[in-house]
């Protein structure tokens, strides 16, 4: 079903390939429709959406309090396990958290522990270089101190 | 002897020729590893000097048994599982499980956020086809449309990052809308996109659609006749290209698409130029209806009622949607639990790909990269 | 005053060794000092060539290429041909041994002959052949017996499959190439790529793309289109297929091996490029436009240089076409060679023919 040969053909047939050398030049050029960034030397000006997925974080207030109440719905929302609630008994006999155990290596970033929290404890956080040499580092305990 | 060599062949093959002249077929592994099959597809090629004689896909290097592991997640849970099929759809994908759960639970959607949902899956048609349109320069040899199309396509990505945080694995849809409202600015962003996207479509058609050697080499190559595409199953651009008029969008609207007007290119010999103009067309029809539901986008809520979780009635749920490579279902089994008895996903890769052998058969291995390219195909997809 | 007197050759390198040392070990000198400066330049420039290659395909494709090694990148290429050394110089099980290891050397070896002929200024040349363009159709041939005996040797079947494509595309190509080659050496009467040069003095109304009207740019197009066949590169770079053959002869090759046929490669380029600049584009010969001054700057900037802004102008076009245009099939390819470029190249053969005979060269 190949066209037909014609001196027509022929003559629109090359204007359209030095139209698309005209694409290419038009590239080289215009330096300003460069879309590398040059990614080591720009860390410190990266700009991460608000809602940007990188990690779950548990933010602490100014006295180093959480609001976690160790309630397990974010390890019941987990597709896989991601998170251990481990808990422990305050001085008042309540259960509270004792260690927020998330497994960064295991996790998929689904966003559901964060929907399932009726605390607003846990968030996502922008951290996106988790390149590690073995699992443990990837562990992370994201309480600093047990739950009151 | 004759045993030993047909235990030697690849399995699905039969024994190859020896002509009178001496000269014999032989067989060729593309892939797994291989720069065209674009993922972990391994194509066992049958040749005749560089005929291609026949063709046979051996699948399964990528099975990660999504299916199996949805049965013992959640039904919400299984949203973020169908990011990891068509992962250039998979706003899409996730919808089509939302709509599947909506139909068992009788959730409705607001008004905004079914807005949101056709704008987020045409955003992401755009996308797909922009990486396609890339990768199939690339493999046809001119290596920087790959660069010009990961280029508009980043722009997209762009805004699927402040959208849901996520620039592949969207998990973005829930039961009833969405698991955010949309940042702001962001209708303004989308115009911003497209007004980027039609200037370069333009160019792209100058670049690779009004090329010379493009048209030679995708011309009537890889014809696949109606009859035969709809026996293999092939929908979305493939199956539109060979003159298949169907797309879920249109004639069984989800979502709100039944208020947009938008046409359904369709192509007539199936070719791979066929293939080619039906998702270039298919990207400016996205535009039109992103257009459009910019220009109605309402106030309100963007999802109905949060819930963490659903037991599902006992019974069995079917969803489709039009994803950018066809059609794309879930059916659902429940017994009234949490989580679904059995779930299956009907994915358009796979259907696809069926026709390969008979588009290639008698091409060259140029025409056979070539076909490959113009499926589109998302090798996770395939196996899931 | 005659060409000889104006561009007389004696350049004072070897008129001094010619004085220190008697006749015959003299020649032996000057041609040891040649083959040293034609390999240092070539190993020079074609590092240079990978450099500018990756950085004119960035800036085509929008992006920035590398920045990292050196100022701009420049020592990128020194980088990676480190690496290349110092990776292992594999050796396939079941690779014939003496085919596989042979064949990364005749490409290089072949450029390097050509270059040998190359008149890069008018006393900067290693032989002035008297049948010059026949040698270099002759030495040029050895690249592609390279990568047929590597193809045939790897024992892949995706190199035994780009081999056989370029031997058939080469060898086809070969042959519009040699026919604007001819072109040329009929308007200059004279085979000598010298002479050739010299046959274009003038205005830059006197080169030869400009002086035989038609033929003399429909030669330049198709010479520029045949050669492109001849060097492997996109669109005509059946032999890799990059994205059909995984990389086609080159296939098994790794270490020296393969950066031998990567060197040559842009060697190849650079030579052709050159031949091209001293067929069409008047080689070393400054560009005059008859206005005086004017040619006075232009003709007082060393010809050697001149030589190499052409080459390059003519090493950006192939950049250019490679990173613009998709690849064609092998069937296509070999169509518009015996379809197209040779009854095109033979019909412009004649038309030179006659405007030569007849005297209807742009005066």
């Amino acid at each position: 079903m190949t066209e037909k040969p014609s001196l027509r053909r022929f003559m629109g047939d090359a204007a359209n390939l030095f139209k698309g050398m005209n694409v290419t030049f038009r590239y080289l050029r215009n330096p300003k429709r460069v879309v590398t960034r040059e990614y080591p030397e720009n860390r410190d000006t990266l700009k991460f959406p608000e809602r940007f997925r990188g990690q779950v974080v548990m933010p602490h207030d100014a006295n180093g309090d959480h609001t976690c109440t160790a309630c397990t719905l974010c390890e019941k929302a987990c597709p896989n396990g991601s998170i251990s609630i481990l808990t422990t008994k305050n001085i008042a006999g309540k259960r509270v958290l004792g260690a927020f155990v998330y497994r960064l290596s295991s996790c998929t970033l689904c966003n559901l522990c964060i929907e399932a929290c009726p605390f607003d404890a846990i968030h996502m956080g922008p951290g996106f270089e988790m390149a590690a040499y073995s699992r443990e580092p990837l562990d992370l305990i994201l309480n600093k101190k047990e739950g009151r | 002897m004759a045993a030993g060599q047909s235990q030697a062949l690849p399995p699905g093959f039969s024994l190859r020729e020896t002509r009178a002249d001496g000269s014999q077929e032989y067989f060729l592994n593309m892939g797994p590893q291989h720069p065209s099959t674009h993922g972990v597809l391994k194509l066992v090629v049958r040749l005749d000097g560089e005929t291609v004689v026949e063709v046979v896909p051996h699948l399964g290097f990528i099975h990660r048994a999504i299916e199996k592991m949805g049965e013992n997640e959640t039904f919400v849970q299984y949203i973020h599982l169908t990011d990891r099929m068509d992962y250039l759809s998979s706003h899409i994908n996730n919808l089509c499980v939302c709509m599947a759960i909506e139909k068992a639970m009788g959730i409705g959607v607001p008004e905004r956020g079914e807005y949101i949902r056709v704008m987020v899956s045409e955003l992401q048609r755009i996308q797909s086809h922009l990486l396609w349109w890339g990768a199939f320069g690339m493999d046809l040899g001119a290596v920087s449309a790959f660069l010009y199309g990961f280029k508009e396509r980043e722009k997209i990505t762009a805004l699927f990052e402040e959208l849901c945080g996520a620039r592949l694995t969207m998990n973005f849809f829930r039961p009833g809308g969405s698991n955010a409202d949309v940042p702001e600015n962001f209708i303004a962003r989308i115009e911003d996109v497209l007004e980027d996207l039609k200037f370069s479509l333009d160019e792209f058609d100058v670049l690779i659609g009004k090329n010379p050697i493009i048209r030679e080499r995708t011309l009537g190559v890889g014809a696949l006749s109606r009859e035969r595409a709809l026996s293999y199953g092939c929908s979305g651009p493939v199956g539109r290209a060979s003159g298949i008029e169907f797309d879920v969008r249109k004639h069984d609207p989800y979502s709100v698409y039944d208020r947009f007007r938008f046409d359904v290119p369709v192509g007539k010999s199936g070719d791979c130029f066929d293939r080619y103009m039906v998702r270039m067309r298919e990207m400016r029809e996205s535009i039109r209806i992103l257009e459009q539901a910019m220009a109605g986008f309402p106030e309100g809520q963007y999802r109905s009622k949060e819930k963490p979780n659903y037991k599902v009635p006992a019974g069995s749920y079917y969803a489709h949607v039009e994803t950018a490579r066809g059609l794309y279902a879930t059916y659902m089994v429940s017994d009234n639990s949490f989580k679904p008895y059995r779930i299956k996903s009907r994915s358009p890769n796979l259907s696809n790909l069926a026709a390969l052998n008979e588009m290639s058969r008698g091409g060259k291995i140029a025409d056979l990269v070539a076909i490959l390219s113009t499926l589109d195909l998302i090798i996770p997809d395939i196996d899931r | 005053m005659t060409a000889m007197q104006e561009y007389a050759v004696n350049h004072p390198v070897g008129d001094l060794v010619r004085r220190l040392l008697p006749g015959p070990w003299a020649a032996v000198a000057n041609g040891a000092i040649a083959v040293a400066v034609i390999a240092g330049l070539v190993t020079v420039s074609a590092i240079f060539l990978i450099w500018l290659e990756r950085k004119v395909c960035a800036h085509f494709q929008a992006r920035l290429g590398p920045t990292r090694v050196g100022p701009m990148g420049l020592l990128q290429p020194v980088a990676d041909a480190i690496k290349l050394l110092m990776k292992e110089n594999l050796r396939p099980r079941g690779v014939d041994g003496l085919a596989y290891f042979l064949a990364p050397l005749l490409p290089i070896t072949g450029s390097f002959l050509v270059l040998a002929v190359m008149p890069f200024d008018h006393d900067l040349q290693v032989v002035d052949l008297e049948a010059g363009v026949v040698y270099v159709v002759a030495v040029s041939g050895l690249g592609i017996l390279g990568i047929l005996i590597g193809g045939w040797g790897s024992n892949n079947k995706y190199s035994l499959l780009g081999s056989m494509r370029s031997g058939a595309q080469l060898f086809s190509y070969e042959l519009s190439m040699v026919l604007c080659m001819l072109l040329i050496v009929m308007a200059s009467g004279s085979a000598s790529l010298r002479e050739i040069v010299l046959a274009q003095q003038g205005t830059v109304a006197d080169w030869w793309i400009f002086k035989l009207p038609v033929a003399g740019f429909l030669a330049f197009a198709l010479f520029m289109i045949s050669s492109t066949a001849e060097l492997n590169r996109g669109p005509l770079d059946l032999s890799e297929a990059e994205s059909e053959l995984t990389g086609g002869f080159h296939t098994e090759y790794a270490g020296i091996s393969f950066s031998m046929f990567f060197l040559a490669e842009f060697v190849n380029m650079f030579a052709s490029a050159g031949l091209g600049a001293t067929f069409f584009l008047g080689g070393f010969l400054a560009p005059r436009f008859g206005i005086g001054p004017l040619d006075a700057v232009l003709g007082f900037v060393p010809g050697v240089i001149w030589f190499f802004l052409k080459a390059y102008v003519l090493i950006f076009l192939y950049m250019w076409f490679r990173w613009t245009f998709p690849r064609l099939r092998i069937d296509h390819l070999l169509s518009l060679e015996w379809k197209f470029l040779l009854p095109v190249s033979m019909a412009n053969l004649l038309l030179a023919a006659t405007l030569v005979t007849f005297k209807l060269i742009i005066p």
